[in-house]
């Protein structure tokens, strides 16, 4: 198939950026959206062109560093799924795909589709972790009975891969479907009591303080997670952040 | 904001239960505004919380808009909001503001002309005529005489139509933010849709009856 690209292109974080349009030609409908931004960069390459810049790594869906905004939504138009995940099929010859970078304050760009996501890291550092003795007298964690349901809740949680979609897509740039994540997959486990008041806090805090929105429950982060993370993580962050104040 | 919400749904329940006796009985209607219009706890007590409650739900509005609008300082050139998120949700503000657009008019009609008869002439009556001790209460009078108007009635229409759908997403919103498991969503999203049609058509339908009816 033949599409025209319409993709941000800035050269760097202190220089204004702009869409600058380009053709593909002879694109395989089995390709990833990766391997098709591979092509063009080749092109581009060839022809001594700057390539567009753009984060990646795994590939498979795993590591959620292709943050790509794809015709008006994070990772493109399909549903689950990471940008490496999305196939060609998902469009028609002939098309033009507008892509742009994830856009939040808190996530400055880089470099044309590359943001600097170091925000979800400080978070993290803030309180998403328990502090464990590693003395050699560590408890083994299968010695602790969890519910299957705690552990199953927990799970879903912890699968989130802070990749940024949720920011991406929500109308007021919130983190708090990252957060409540973070906040829940420890929530839900006894390791996680101990810090349980602190850890809420001081997350929350640190998300205000890098200047993301705050949530209107539009449901936006939910339906655009690549990891279905759901909207009770952040009932459960409220629930954690209101009994932490109390 | 939450809790804001909460609290004035509750106090448009009751709003809502006392206009409704405009249509079945207009006796009724005169007794119970004037109950609640000279009871010193109401007025004094309920009367200035309502009214902090209000203000704290627009002001606390229109202060988040403007810190969310904050935290995207760079607009997407192409943005499909529709693929993911509901009209409604994304649009609050501007219903709000059609609501606060709303109250202006509501408080000119109602609430204004009350403070002044009440607190600045110093008629406690509630009496058509206060030298008459005999006279029928005002305010059914004055309830009918404002509906009379045309233009009035379509304002506070569209106004309770803006109100439908801003509770369309906030009834739901509103216990999410309060922590409200997801256990109970469905329950709640039945709630949300049950109150955010049934409570404006109420209004609606007593501002068209009295029209029709006078």
């Amino acid at each position: 198939m033949n599409l025209t690209l319409k993709i941000w292109r800035q050269k760097d974080s202190k220089t204004k950026g702009q869409m600058v349009d380009y053709k593909v030609t002879d694109i395989s409908e089995h390709m990833s959206f990766l391997e098709m931004m591979d092509v063009l960069n080749e092109q581009l390459f060839a022809q001594g062109e700057e390539p567009v810049a753009f984060d990646h790594d795994c590939r498979e869906g795993i590591c959620g560093m292709c943050s790509m905004y794809i015709n008006g939504e994070a990772h493109g138009p399909d549903r689950g799924i990471t940008t490496c995940q999305l196939h060609m099929r998902m469009f028609n010859d002939g098309d033009t795909i507008t892509i742009e970078p994830f856009r939040a304050a808190a996530f400055p760009v880089i470099k044309d589709l590359v943001v600097d996501r170091s925000a979800f890291d400080r978070i993290q550092q803030a309180g998403g972790y328990i502090s464990v003795n590693t003395s050699g007298n560590t408890q083994d964690a299968n010695s602790i009975p969890i519910s299957k349901h705690a552990a199953d809740e927990a799970m879903d949680a912890a699968t989130c891969i802070g990749c940024g979609a949720c920011v991406a897509s929500c109308k007021n740039s919130s983190a708090m479907l990252f957060v409540g994540a973070k906040v829940s997959q420890y929530a839900l486990l006894p390791q996680g009591q101990v810090e349980a008041a602190d850890r809420v806090k001081n997350m929350v805090a640190q998300m205000d303080l890098e200047g993301f929105g705050n949530c209107t429950n539009t449901g936006a982060c939910e339906v655009e997670c690549p990891k279905g993370i759901s909207l009770e993580n952040i009932a459960r962050m409220n629930r954690e952040l209101l009994k932490a104040s109390i | 904001m939450a809790l804001s919400a909460i609290f004035l749904m509750i106090f448009l329940i009751i709003h809502l239960a006392i206009n409704f006796l405009s249509v079945f009985s207009p006796g009724l209607f005169n007794e119970a505004s004037h109950f609640m219009g000279t009871n010193p706890l109401i007025q004094f007590g309920l009367q200035p919380v309502l009214l902090v409650g209000v203000l704290f739900h627009f002001i606390m509005g229109f202060v988040l808009e403007i810190k969310n609008k904050k935290a995207r300082s760079t607009a997407y050139v192409k943005n499909n909001g529709a693929a993911n998120s509901s009209w409604v949700s994304r649009n609050m503000i501007w219903s709000g503001a059609a609501i606060l657009a709303f109250l202006a008019l509501h408080f000119y009609d109602f609430w204004a002309p009350e403070i002044n008869i009440k607190y600045f002439k110093g008629d406690m009556s509630g009496l058509l005529n206060p030298a008459d001790v005999n006279s029928d209460f005002r305010y059914y009078q004055e309830l009918v005489h404002k509906f009379a108007d045309p233009v009035r009635v379509i304002a506070y229409v569209v106004a309770f139509v803006f109100l439908a759908l801003h509770l369309l997403h906030g009834f739901a919103s509103a216990f999410q933010s309060m922590g409200v498991s997801s256990i109970r969503k469905k329950q709640i999203q039945m709630g949300a849709k049950i109150y955010s049609i049934v409570l404006p058509l109420g209004f609606i339908f007593i501002a068209v009856y009295h029209y029709f009816n006078h």
